[in-house]
This record gives structure tokens, sequence and C-alpha cells, in this order.
């Protein structure tokens, strides 16, 4: 390594090493998500931990699912959505009024999944509806576009009836296990970066770096954008459908510009164009929340005051356009090192 | 050699790049009143040396600039002390006109007699772009935008001048004009330091070479040595 | 005939960029654009990939009209390009840029890539390899996994072409390939041309300000002034064109 060496990294390099080491063990990863899901079913039967910190382990994988499906658009792709609440809100409504007005109360607990699975899909519909117009043109358009989205969908909800117009719904059944938390928040995470690791997932960060280039390059960016909008869409719905049945109650105003500022902030706190930075950003800014609370109005000021220190000594987040090595697919890891292994194995015996 | 005031001093710079080395602990001076240039292939760390200078990358070693170590000056105090520049990428305004950009350039001069000649001058040498006055920056062509740029590192006026390839995307009838009107601004007394791979150009101009290969300086010369060294001619100037 | 551009003319605005424009390239030519600052020669390079689209006239690869289609369906169709003032993909590894490249020939769908299932991981190991051996060939290999911007400037200019002919164009558009290359550097890169032109089959249609290039190693000449055409022809017919010498090249050039 050639880097530039810095005085007094002694104890830095020491850590780094022993982060190096922890994230070469890459079959961890499966036993830790077995141990989590595992501990995801004890914690709530043997109450291992109080009620309140499982409340809190939910917002945490709900809030985890907003950060990384928003980091998609916002961080990978570089374009900037304000309407995530928005789409949060369609999957929130459409399973609460699953819940509350059309399926069986027998069944309920059966049929949560399906509910949840059917707010991520309306979300990502109405998500597509959005995207369609919005990606026609560049910058700040999908700002302004996705701004507009909130407001109607808001107004739209203060104005059915049906769905209790601006008092909301009330008493919708608590669904929201902390295993299923745990199972849609794996999901949302392996599917984004799966995404993210693919074709398409390049095709997106090529969108971020020089969008015309990426066209000149072949890659069919409209239809890139669509499906990173769609699929972030999705996963707002479903973290909305999870997050009503936690709640137990919803109404228009929980789902304004200020919640949509939350994820941004989570998103640009954990690092921009990141899976890794998505789970820190969402875990701290949930955890800082509930642990400022004694604070009152005083957590407000301070939440920001954190943000902007932050911005100033690392303008894009902790974990900005970096991962963790376990995220990373094991081709596009060791791919070229592999390549150059074969390749001095097939140069050694002709020279 | 020029026996007159040393205007920039380099010793031992050190610039890297992630993990590639650009420039190698070279050191050089540049007297007042000279032209000196640095040649050499690409990757061989001219125009890092270039950035480094003018506060643009970070280094290690020594740079000053009439004495005063510029290590810690930020990279528009460098600019203020008037050491002038063509910029990585051109670093036109694409949103602002041809006119602003060049007003931009003089924003630090009192003298307006001496600006509105100077608009007159750069005129003078690339018509082109009095046409576009009005035009927007981002809207020229890649070579226009080159004249811009050249024609603002002109218009500021600073003592030492810095150019990264001021021949670069020309026509051939203007890289001789751009060349001429060089060695026209260092006789009305700026300072130059320029970069350039038309090393048969630069080295015509230049009073000094400086000679970068990978990051070290290899050979270094009066300009007149370096043109006449048969090494030199034939891995720079092409035979 | 593969590359035919029949009357192209294309207005900003109401300036009148290019007017008239023509141009038929045969299998494996070589031809350059030159012209002066703003004759429009970069505009003629967007016309072609559809960044632009002409305002009238006709451009076709083959059979196949271009005018019209976007610019990942050119690139698709055979025609890519590399830019004036590099633009490569800065933040992203050397690899990256050039799989980004390989988009069009890759097949799993969305599904796939969401699930990482079917052709996923074999098209990505090949995808891989394919890519290090584009690399291998521009000697690359070694700097795979570096940012590109962290690269040196001729690095970068050889990456984008690499990146260019990693999309399996039928005609290379280069833009100023010599642009900030020393003489001797020149010189290679004619030998460079002229190898990745048989290498990869290809037919190369280049704008350059560096005389012996052009000279050295273009078969004909489009001379463009003003957005039109002022003059077509072999090397030798160009350099002693009066208008060109005007226009162009200046009084006594030595080419």
């Amino acid at each position: 390594m050639a880097t530039i060496p810095l005085e007094g990294t002694t104890w830095r390099t020491r850590w780094k090493a022993r982060w190096d080491g922890l994230m070469a063990k890459r079959w961890m990863l499966p036993v830790l998500l077995v141990v989590g899901f595992a501990l995801s079913f004890a914690i709530p039967q043997f109450n291992l931990v109080n009620q309140y910190v499982q409340l809190i382990l939910i917002y945490i994988g709900i809030n985890v699912i907003l950060t990384t499906s928003l980091n998609l658009v916002n961080g990978y792709m570089g374009e900037f959505s304000v309407g995530h609440a928005g789409f949060m809100s369609v999957g929130a409504y459409i399973s609460a009024i699953l819940t509350t007005q059309l399926l069986p109360k027998a069944l309920l607990p059966y049929l949560f999944p399906l509910e949840v699975l059917a707010g991520g899909l309306v979300a990502a519909l109405v998500g597509l509806v959005v995207a369609l117009p919005s990606f026609k043109t560049r910058g700040d358009y999908l700002a302004i576009v996705t701004l507009a989205f909130l407001m109607i969908v808001k107004s739209v909800f203060e104005n059915i009836e049906a769905v209790g117009g601006p008092r909301g719904i009330p008493g919708i059944d608590k669904l929201t296990t902390l295993p299923w938390t745990f199972f849609w928040t794996i999901l949302a995470i392996w599917v984004i970066r799966n995404f993210v690791y693919s074709r398409f997932g390049r095709g997106v960060l090529s969108i971020r770096e020089d969008e015309i280039a990426s066209d000149l390059m072949s890659v069919n960016t409209r239809q890139v954008k669509l499906q990173a909008f769609v699929i972030s869409s999705f996963f707002a719905g479903v973290a909305g459908a999870l997050f009503a049945h936690v709640l137990q109650f919803i109404s228009p105003r929980v789902f304004d510009i200020i919640k949509s500022t939350d994820i941004l902030i989570m998103v640009y706190l954990g690092g921009i164009g990141s899976i890794a930075g998505s789970i820190i950003g969402g875990t701290i800014y949930t955890v800082l929340l509930e642990i400022l609370r004694p604070l009152g109005m005083w957590r407000m000021v301070l939440m920001p005051l954190l943000l902007v220190i932050l911005m100033i000594y690392r303008p894009r987040g902790i974990m900005g356009l970096r991962e963790f090595r376990w995220f990373v697919p094991l081709h596009d890891l060791i791919g070229t090192k592999l390549w150059r292994r074969k390749k001095e194995a097939s140069d050694a015996p002709a020279s | 050699m020029s026996t007159a005031e040393v205007l920039l001093s380099v010793q031992d710079l050190d610039i890297s790049y992630g993990n590639i080395k650009a420039v190698k602990g070279i050191s050089f001076d540049v007297h007042e009143g000279e032209i000196v240039t640095l040649i050499g292939a690409n990757g061989a760390g001219k125009s890092s040396t270039l950035r480094g200078i003018s506060g643009m990358v970070p280094y290690h070693g020594k740079i000053s600039y009439r004495g005063k170590d510029l290590h810690k000056t930020a990279a528009d105090k460098i600019v203020a002390m008037g050491v002038a520049q063509v910029p990585e990428g051109r670093g036109i305004f694409g949103n602002l006109t041809v006119l602003e950009n060049l007003k931009l350039a003089t924003w630090q001069r009192k003298d307006k007699v001496e600006i509105a000649r100077d608009f007159e001058r750069v005129f003078t040498i690339f018509p082109r772009l009095k046409e576009r006055l009005k035009q927007l920056g981002g809207t020229l062509s890649g070579g226009e935008q080159q004249m811009l740029a050249v024609s603002r590192a002109l218009m500021s006026r600073g003592s030492l001048m810095l150019l990264d390839e001021p021949s670069m995307g020309l026509a051939p009838v203007l890289v001789r004009e751009i060349f001429h009107v060089l060695r026209e601004i260092n006789q009305a007394g700026t300072t130059v330091l320029l970069v350039e791979q038309n090393a048969n150009m630069a080295l015509r101009v230049a009073n000094r070479g400086y000679v970068l290969e990978t990051g070290t300086i290899a050979l270094s010369g009066t300009a007149s040595e370096l043109l006449g060294n048969p090494r030199i001619k034939e891995a720079y100037l092409g035979g | 005939m593969l590359l035919q551009a029949e009357h192209v003319t294309h207005y900003f605005g109401g300036l009148c960029a290019v007017s008239d424009f023509n141009l038929n390239l045969e299998h494996g030519e070589l031809v350059a654009i030159i012209g002066p600052n703003g004759a429009g020669k970069t505009t003629i390079f967007n016309l072609i990939t559809g960044v632009y689209h002409a305002t009238q006239g006709s451009i076709r690869l083959g059979d196949v009209e271009l005018v019209g289609k976007t610019s990942n369906e050119i690139t698709a169709l055979g025609i890519a390009r590399t830019f004036q003032n590099i633009r490569l993909f800065k933040e992203l590894s050397v690899i990256d840029n050039v799989r980004i490249a390989q988009y069009g020939q890759m097949k799993y769908g969305t599904w796939e890539a969401m699930f990482h299932l079917g052709g996923y991981q074999t098209e990505e190991n090949r995808s891989i390899e394919n890519a290090m051996n584009l690399l291998e060939v521009f000697k690359l290999d070694s700097v795979a996994d570096e940012s590109s911007k962290n690269l040196p400037y001729g690095m970068q200019r050889r990456l984008e072409i690499a990146r260019a002919l990693a999309t399996h164009p039928k005609v290379l558009l280069l833009d100023e390939p010599a642009a900030g290359m020393n003489p001797s550097e020149i010189g290679q890169l004619m030998d460079f041309i002229r190898w990745i032109r048989k290498e990869f089959d290809l037919t190369i249609i280049l704008i350059e300000h560096q005389m012996r290039l052009v000279m050295g190693i273009c078969e004909r000449i489009n001379v463009l002034d003003f957005g039109a055409t002022i003059a077509t022809g072999v090397p030798k017919e160009i350099q002693n064109n009066p208008r060109v010498l005007e226009a162009y090249l200046g009084e006594g050039a030595e080419v």
C-alpha cells in the first residue's frame, strides 16, 4: 500500500486490521442472520428485554427499510426524492383498510404478510405513476414532483370519509411482530443489495455519475430509473404497512413532509450509496431520538445540529459510497483477483 | 539561467491519488520574468504539479511563492496572491455568459482602463469569443471553452500564470496564435509556468524546461539545450 | 454502405449548427472530420449518437434509420464513442466503468437481478472475465479496482476507448483522441488506432486537431466550417486546399 502515512495512526491501523479480519469471515453473516431471526422470536416470547425496547427494535427495522429504499433513489442514483412518506402512507392505508374493514379478524395474523405485500405493491404502482412523467427531465424536477405527490396523497386521504378523513384510521390490530419486522427488513436489504450489484444497479450508479455518458454506453437509463424508483416505492409501502400495524393508528398528518425529512436525514447521516450506511443511519437516528427524548423540545435543536456537524466533517455521511465487505457479492469482491491468479497460472507454464 | 529573484520554489513535492503516486519528490524553481515549461509523457505528473501549486490537491513537500510557504494557503488565497491559472477541466461557468465569465476574472482588479484594453486584446486573439459574448459558457464548443479559459487567465493578470495545456483542443491556426500571445504577455512582465504536450512549441517560447518522467525530473536545462537534445527529440518531439 | 448521413441539418434555437452534412462510410474505413473550433464537429457526433435529434435529414446504420432513436438504442445497434473532455464514471472503479458498458449485452432480467437467480451468476462471472480481458488489452488490468478518477490522464483516455469497445461497436467515434498527448505519444496512438481497427474490426470516424495523426492514418477527410462541409478528399488534397489552409491550418502550415 502506497498510501501517505499519517501521524498517530497506530490505534487506527490496529482497529482497521481487526475490522478487516472480521469482514473476511463471510460465514459470520448467515450465522448472524440465523441468530437474529431466532432472537426475534425469543425476545418477545421470553421477554428478554422490556416492551419499550422491543418497540424500538421494531421501529429500527422499519426505519432501516425506509432508509435503504430511499438510498436507492437519493444515494445510488443521485436523484432527490422527498416523497418517501407519501409511498409509506399508501402502504399504511392499504394494509390498514384491509385489516380494519375487509379481512376476517380471525385470519388476520395469518394474512398479515399478504397485507404488507399488498401495501408494497400498491405503493409500487403509485411509484410507477409518479416516476413516469418525472424522469422525462432531469435535475430538481423529481424533488418538485415528489413534493407535489406528497401533498396530493395527504389531501386525498384527508378527503375520503371511508378512511376516516383527517381523523384517520384508529384501532388497527397490532400485527407487526418482531419476527415479521426482522423478515421484511432482511428482505428489503437483500433485494436492494442484489439489485445494486446487478447490471441495472451499475446502470443506476452510472446515472448518478453522468447520465448522458451512461445512455451512450448502452444503459437504458429510462428503464433503470423506473425500476429503481418502483423498488424504492415498494419497500416504502412495506415499511408503511408495518408502521401502521405497530402504531395502531394512522392519519394523514403522520405522513407529512416532516416524516420524509426524517428519512432523508437517516439516509444522509448513514451515508449515500451504501447499504451499511442505511442500516447504521436508520439505527443511530432511531436510537438517538429515544435517548434524547428526556430533552423534550431541545431534541429537535440537537438533532439537526448533530447533522450539520456531521455534514461538515463527513459530507457524504458515515459510510458514504463505501460498503461493508460482507454485503458485496463475492464475485464483485474478488473477481479481479481470481482473474489475475488464473492469468498467472496460465502464463507460468508458457514462460 | 536567469539571476532574477526566485518567484516560485518547489521542493521535494510528493502527490498521490489513492494508491497511485503521481509526483515523487520533484524540486524546481521559477524565476521572475521567465517562461518555464514542464514537459513529459502523460501520467508523468505535470498537471498534478500544477494542481499542487494552485492548492487544489494535498501534497507533501514545500512550495513557496515569493518566499511565502503555500502549504496552508487556501486555493482562493493563492489566486489572490497573484497566481493565475487555467484550471483543470477548463472550469468554465456553464450558466454564465462568455462576458460574465471574463468579467469574473477581473473582479479583484481596479484598473478599469487596463481591463478594457485586456478585453480588446483577448478579442483580437479570439474573435470567436467576441461573436459569442452573450452565449452561455456551457453551450460553447470544447475548443471555444478552451479559448475562454485561456482568456480568463490572461484577464486576471497575475504575476505568475499557471497554464495547463493551453493548446489543447484548438485548431492549428489558433495554437500558433496562443504561443505568440504567451510570449507577448511574458514580455509585458508576467512569469509563466507552462505545462504542454506540444513540447516543440513550448520549448520554442520557454526560457527553461524540466522533463518529467513517471513523477520525477529526468532532465532539465535551457529550452535550446532541450530542443537540441537527441533523446528529447526522440521521446517528446516526435523524431 | 455501413453508415450514411444524408442532408443532415441541425438548429439550436435559431442558430444553424450543422447544415446539409453528408457522409458515406464503408465498412473498415477510417475517416476524419476536421475544422475550426465551433465548426460543429462534436455536434455531428452528438447527432449520430442520438444525444441530439437532427432537425432535418437522415442518418442510417445499414438499413436502420437512427434519427429519433435514443442513445442507448443507437449504442446497442453498434455505434460507440469517446468524449472530447473525458467523461468517465469518476467515482466508480475502472472495471465497473467497463462493466456498465456491457449493459446491452447482458441478458438477465429484473427479477433475476433482484433475487440473484437464473442467469445472474454466470453472466456476472462472464462480465468480469470479459471486462478484465479487455482491460488487459489496454494495459489497465493492474488498476482494475482503482477509482477511475485516480488514473493519470493518459490511462483515462485509454479507459474511455476500452469502455466504448465494451459495447461491441461496429462504428467507433473518437472525439479528439490525441488531445493532451505529446508528439511521441501521438505516434503510439496512431499505431494503436490502426491496431484496434484491425483487431476489433472497426469503422472509425475521428475528430482531431493534430494534423500529423489525421494525415497519417485517415483515408478520407471531411472539413467543416460554420456547420457546412467546405472540403472533402484524401489527405493530400486537403493539405493543399486553399480554403482549408485559410480557415483552419493557417498560412504556411507544416503538416
